[in-house]
């Protein structure tokens, strides 16, 4: 069993979650290709052949192009598995990438089982085994599902590179926006998610967050709806954070918001719907309605 | 112009799932029926282009699905949409995203849309894949998880969200297909003088068999819900009761309260 892996390059720099590629083949076991459209300054050490492309040349995003190189490696590694991240990198490509080899793919796996890859649905409240049909598969690994591994070895670089302008152009990088609120040194943080409610209700949680010396966090779904400032967002296009006590009042927890906030020392969640997948993760889950339930916490904090 | 926005009607993610008898997806009885969230922003985009475009351009609204979905379909013809188009298909469930994709593209094939709309993932497959497919499959350039739109001269400029905050922007000429990330706009309410109009705008019923060709290229073999972590404390009751249980537990177990 072989398996193709794609790293990731953004801004001139290997991604860490690349590593995690490493530590997914190594579950699934069999012989490893790696290819990285990138520099030569910092490759994984990875036995076997190490495919190259300039992002000089080939542009760190510019899917076409980045299709193209991924199957002059396929024609000659012949792999069972194409294996990417499941990221804007990885879901952007590895669909191109199936199409054109009508290879089954399987999206955002979180574990392997004997009869398949493993996924989440219905927003992570369930679970489902997919099985490719198809001799070869596409892959796509849930971010954080699978522990980084430093390979250690020696690879075999084989300098690939394509042309064309593909469909689509770069234009730039547009910067984060600037954090006026650190949550990563707080110690407590209070988050409201869709759960709330309403706008008029984020005042509650934030005062349930001032009672607890703490800071106000938010779910991504009251930062798009206008509730909270993103400056507050909790999660994978947000903040990520590892308070001493993390407080979730009404939120689901989306994997991306999990991802942001599972480090946390102690996890506090507050839900109506007790299979909520915040549960998996909470220390405490406290089954109840968040607009009853916060004031009487503030209440009893303040006495 | 011609804009298609292709839309899944998805169950509320709030409600308990059980699987069906065959175990490989959830029993529909009990559950209330929404559009895709992901997709809403993508009825809105299309709406807002149509506007900006001083109403010039058409758009068709496609879903697939048993019956059901024709209510997702008139939820986006009350958005703004101008016409619906329904593949019939009670086994849409059972479809992998290589069907679903298939069945659009063979739609779209010979329709000349310049501009196809969908989110970037739905909120119970997730896959993520479908909106991607069908552009490779029309040979469309596509930029995926937008967070920012603009239209000028048959020209997308599509700013894609990336991690950690940081986004990405990106220019294509259409025809194209971009994908939808929440947040891209803020979806209308229909109004009830939408709601009544939309009443007598067109949906076409097109019978799946007519548009797929293809055989999955990947099967489900079981849905089920996550193994229990355990370890969790799980309290329910009267809420005086839960602030004295958690703050005990709080007491206990962080620094936090002192």
């Amino acid at each position: 069993m072989k398996a193709l892996l794609i790293g990731e390059y953004r801004q001139g720099k290997l991604l860490d979650s690349t590593f995690e590629l490493f530590g997914f083949a190594a579950q699934l076991g069999g012989e490893t290709a790696f290819l990285l459209v990138g520099d030569e300054t910092r490759l994984p050490a990875c036995d076997g052949p190490l495919y190259l492309a300039e992002a000089a040349e080939c542009g760190e995003y510019n899917p076409d192009l980045h299709k193209q190189l991924i199957l002059q490696a396929v024609a000659r590694e012949n792999p069972d598995f194409i294996v990417f991240v499941h990221s804007s990198y990885g879901w952007d490509l590895a669909p191109r990438v199936a199409a054109r080899l009508k290879a089954a793919q399987v999206s955002e796996v979180i574990g392997l089982t004997d009869g398949g890859f493993e996924v989440g649905c219905c927003n992570a409240k369930m679970r489902r085994t997919v099985k490719p049909s198809t001799a070869r598969a596409v892959l796509t690994i849930q971010a954080g599902a699978f522990p980084a591994r430093q390979p250690n070895g020696t690879p075999r670089i084989q300098r690939l590179a394509a042309t064309g302008n593909g469909g689509l152009e770069f234009v730039g990088y547009e910067p984060a926006e600037a954090k006026d609120v650190d949550l990563t040194r707080a110690e407590v943080i209070v988050s409201a998610g869709r759960g709330v409610g309403k706008k008029e209700n984020v005042p509650v949680i934030a005062a349930l967050a001032r009672a607890l010396g703490g800071e106000l966090g938010a779910s991504r779904p009251v930062v798009d709806a206008g509730w909270i400032e993103h400056s507050h967002q909790v999660g994978t296009t947000g903040q990520t954070v590892s308070p001493r006590l993390y407080v979730a009042c009404g939120i689901s927890g989306a994997i991306q918001h999990l991802a942001g906030m599972k480090k946390s020392d102690f996890i506090v969640a507050i839900n109506k719907d007790k299979d909520a997948p915040i549960g998996e993760i909470a220390d405490v889950l406290v089954v109840a309605d968040v607009m009853q339930f916060v004031p009487a916490l503030t209440a009893r904090l303040q006495r | 112009m011609k804009i298609l926005v292709c839309i899944k009607q998805v169950p509320d993610m709030e409600s308990r799932f059980k699987a069906n008898s065959q175990g490989v997806w959830f029993e529909e009885t009990d559950l209330a029926f929404r559009m895709n969230e992901y997709d809403e922003y993508a009825v809105e985009q299309a709406v807002q282009l149509k506007e900006q475009l001083g109403d010039a351009p058409e758009v068709t609204v496609l879903s697939i699905g048993p019956d059901r979905v024709v209510e997702a379909i008139k939820k986006a013809l009350a958005m703004g949409c101008d016409r619906g188009v329904h593949v019939q298909d009670p086994a849409a469930a059972t479809r992998d995203p290589w069907q679903i994709a298939s069945i659009i593209a063979s739609h779209a094939g010979d329709k000349g849309y310049d501009l196809i709309l969908t989110g970037m993932q739905s909120q119970d497959r997730g896959s993520a894949q479908v909106g991607v497919t069908v552009a490779e499959e029309l040979g469309y350039a596509c930029a995926t998880t937008l967070v920012g739109f603009a239209f000028s001269d048959g020209t997308v400029t599509a700013k894609r969200e990336l991690e950690g905050g940081i986004k990405g922007v990106v220019r294509l000429r259409t025809p194209a297909l971009v994908t939808c990330q929440l947040g891209l706009n803020v979806p209308r309410y229909p109004t009830l003088p939408n709601i009544m109009k939309a009443k007598k705008k067109e949906i076409q019923t097109i019978a799946v068999a007519e548009l797929l060709k293809e055989e999955p290229l990947a099967t489900t073999v079981s849905f089920h819900p996550p193994a229990r972590k355990g370890g969790g404390i799980v309290l329910e009751g009267d809420v005086g009761v839960l602030v004295d249980q958690l703050l005990g537990i709080l007491k206990d177990k962080t620094a936090v309260l002192r």
